[in-house]
């Protein structure tokens, strides 16, 4: 109604007086409508700008500079006040040398590569596992009452927990230590994806389907594309779960057929009570995964999100 | 008696192709169609046909099923009695929000329509950029839908419905978001390119003025249940505009009648 009485008053305005502004539009005819679309466009056009590179700087790399340096300062602070005797607390140089020093023998590549590659298989594996689960789920009724709360239960268990059983199950091989990540990674991209898909717009999947984009063509052209930014929120998860179930499995799988990695760096810092060795493994383990959501994941959710005008 | 014959041979919401079939008389039909939801009957013995090239506006009070109606037209509900017959393929609908999709560029959201349609690769880049000319965005190929202006988005969306190439659009309030500048001259354009396409329109809104300015005829829906109350010719040649004394006048005459539909149920409440 309130459309109504709207119009109604435009009416009038036109009606008590003519030659007003809209006289113009008018004797320009159709020249008059394409001249005030280009004008109403040029009104109402946003363009996104990327940041200068120096306010980047100042910004997003200023802040966390910032704050490691504090921490050090800290640490020191702490070793010099000798709060704890020197074998439990060493200073960040003692930790820095240790490192060093595996450095030096020529090693310390060959354990994070060890990881990393690990990391990386299960983590692919568990994508190649997860996403056509997680759509099964999002889609077909009944997989979902039947496994979806197990699914989100199964993300809220640690995956420590699966070693004892994994180790009767495989021994201190490579399967125990694959079994653990995918049993840890699994289930976050399974949910990421399902969140994904249960936030997609249901607008755009009625839309999908009037121009045409039903069954395969509908999940390739609407349904994933739609559902991509919790699809990565969910990679990004299954990642951080691949990692710190493949630390878990390699901390307590140590034997000599499966190889050094950082979790078995880790073991061997413990059993000589070496602990700038141990705050040294440490600091690489984190280290890796601050790496790989920097260079890997940050871009890819950032260009996402910035197509789509989710970003400023 | 042919057409209802021909209209009782085909599945309901079947769209078959246009050259299968000897020409219908209509764009589409709906015969005693109703709808229900769950206990709610929404719609009641809808009959309803939008000859080829007409340009019909459905008029209704908010929440009168209109929308309903539109859904059922374009197959993406299914009617609980009656028949939907559209013989010109699927139509192309266009909603109140633009639904374009975001993570797509303007141009490959028409491009995307056009690959759906079975156009080949090589022809549609080309074929994208006629249709955003025809609303008037040639240029725009590259734009994100967030960097356009409402007004921009829903044209980028006409082009879109356009690229489908059905013979009948379907549009759901589409304007009704806009400021009143921008809305008065997307009317101008939908005229225009409805009279270069020859497209058959239906077009759902709630505003009778809207209604009049474009339509060659308005159909209003009663509610609760929904069903048509009574029809008007819109005899006035286009262009027209929203402010022209005939078309204010015709308004007028259908406003009382939409607000005796919503009166009477004042009084049965
Ligand atoms: N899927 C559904 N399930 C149950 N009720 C529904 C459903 N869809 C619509 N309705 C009901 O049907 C009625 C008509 O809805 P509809 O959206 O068709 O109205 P409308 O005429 O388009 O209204 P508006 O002008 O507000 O867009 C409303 O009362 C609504 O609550
Ligand atoms: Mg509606």
């Amino acid at each position: 109604m309130a459309g109504t009485t709207e119009d109604r008053r435009d009416g009038e305005r036109t009606a008590a007086g003519p030659g007003g502004g809209s006289g113009a539009d008018d004797a320009a005819g159709e020249d008059g409508l394409a001249g005030l679309e280009a004008g109403l466009d040029a009104l109402d056009t946003r363009t996104t700008t990327r940041q200068p590179l120096g306010r980047l700087l100042r910004e997003k790399v200023l802040p966390p500079v910032l704050a490691v340096v504090l921490v050090l300062g800290l640490w020191q602070l702490a070793f010099e006040l000798h709060l704890k005797p020197d074998y439990q607390l060493p200073s960040p140089k003692m930790v820095w040398d240790a490192l060093a020093e595996e450095w030096y023998k020529g090693t310390i590549l060959g354990v994070v590569w060890q990881s990393v590659s690990r990391g990386a298989l299960g983590f692919l594996v568990a994508l190649v596992v997860g996403t056509p689960l997680g759509l099964l789920v999002a889609r077909v009724k009944p997989v979902r009452a039947a496994i979806g709360p197990i699914l989100s239960g199964l993300q809220s268990l640690p995956s420590v927990a699966w070693v004892p059983a994994a180790i009767i199950w495989f021994g201190l091989t490579d399967a125990t230590i694959y079994t653990v990540v995918l049993l840890g990674a699994v289930p976050s991209i399974a949910n990421g994806l399902v969140a994904g898909v249960d936030r997609i717009d249901p607008l755009h999947l009625r839309a999908g389907k009037v121009i045409g984009a039903t069954g395969l063509r509908g999940l390739w052209h609407v349904l994933l594309p739609a559902a991509l930014p919790g699809y990565i929120a969910g990679l990004k998860q299954g990642w951080a779960f691949s990692w710190r179930s493949l630390m878990a499995a390699e901390l307590i799988a140590t034997s000599p057929e499966l190889g050094s990695g950082l979790g078995q760096l880790l073991e061997t810092g413990r059993s000589y009570q070496d602990m700038p060795l141990v705050l040294g493994a440490i600091l690489l383990i984190l280290m890796v995964g601050i790496a790989i959501e920097l260079l890997i994941f940050a871009p890819v959710e950032r260009r996402v999100l910035r197509q789509r005008g989710l970003l400023r | 008696m042919t057409t209802a014959a021909l209209a009782e041979q085909h599945a309901r919401q079947s769209h078959p192709a246009p050259s299968s079939l000897p020409e219908p008389g209509y764009a589409a039909r709906l015969a005693h169609v109703s709808k229900s939801f769950g206990p709610q009957q929404i719609l009641d013995d809808i009959g309803l046909d939008v000859a080829p090239g007409e340009f019909v506006t459905l008029l209704g009070a908010s929440g009168c099923g209109k929308s309903t109606l539109l859904n059922l037209v374009a197959g993406l509900d299914r009617p609980s009695a009656g028949e939907i017959d559209v013989p010109g393929g699927r139509p192309a609908l266009m909603f109140q929000e633009h639904a374009l999709f975001p993570w797509l560029t303007a141009g490959r959201n028409i491009e995307l329509a056009l690959k759906l349609r079975g156009l080949p690769k090589s022809e549609r880049r080309e074929e994208a950029e006629r249709l955003l000319g025809l609303v008037r965005l040639r240029g725009a190929h590259r734009k994100r839908v967030h960097e356009l202006s409402g007004g921009m988005r829903q044209r980028v969306a006409l082009a879109r419905a356009l690229a489908q190439d059905s013979r009948l659009l379907l549009m759901d309030e589409p304007f009704a978001a806009l400021d009143a500048i921008t809305r008065d001259v997307l009317h101008e354009e939908l005229t225009r390119i409805w009279a270069e396409t020859k497209v058959s329109v239906l077009f759902v809104t709630h505003n009778v003025r809207e209604a009049v300015r474009l339509a060659q005829r308005v159909v209003l829906l009663s509610s609760r249940p929904g069903r048509i109350a009574r029809e008007w010719e819109v005899g006035f040649p286009q262009p027209r505009r929203i402010e022209d004394t005939d078309v204010a006048g015709l308004s007028v005459e259908i406003t009382e009648q939409l607000r005796g539909e919503i009166r009477r149920h004042g009084r049965h409440d």
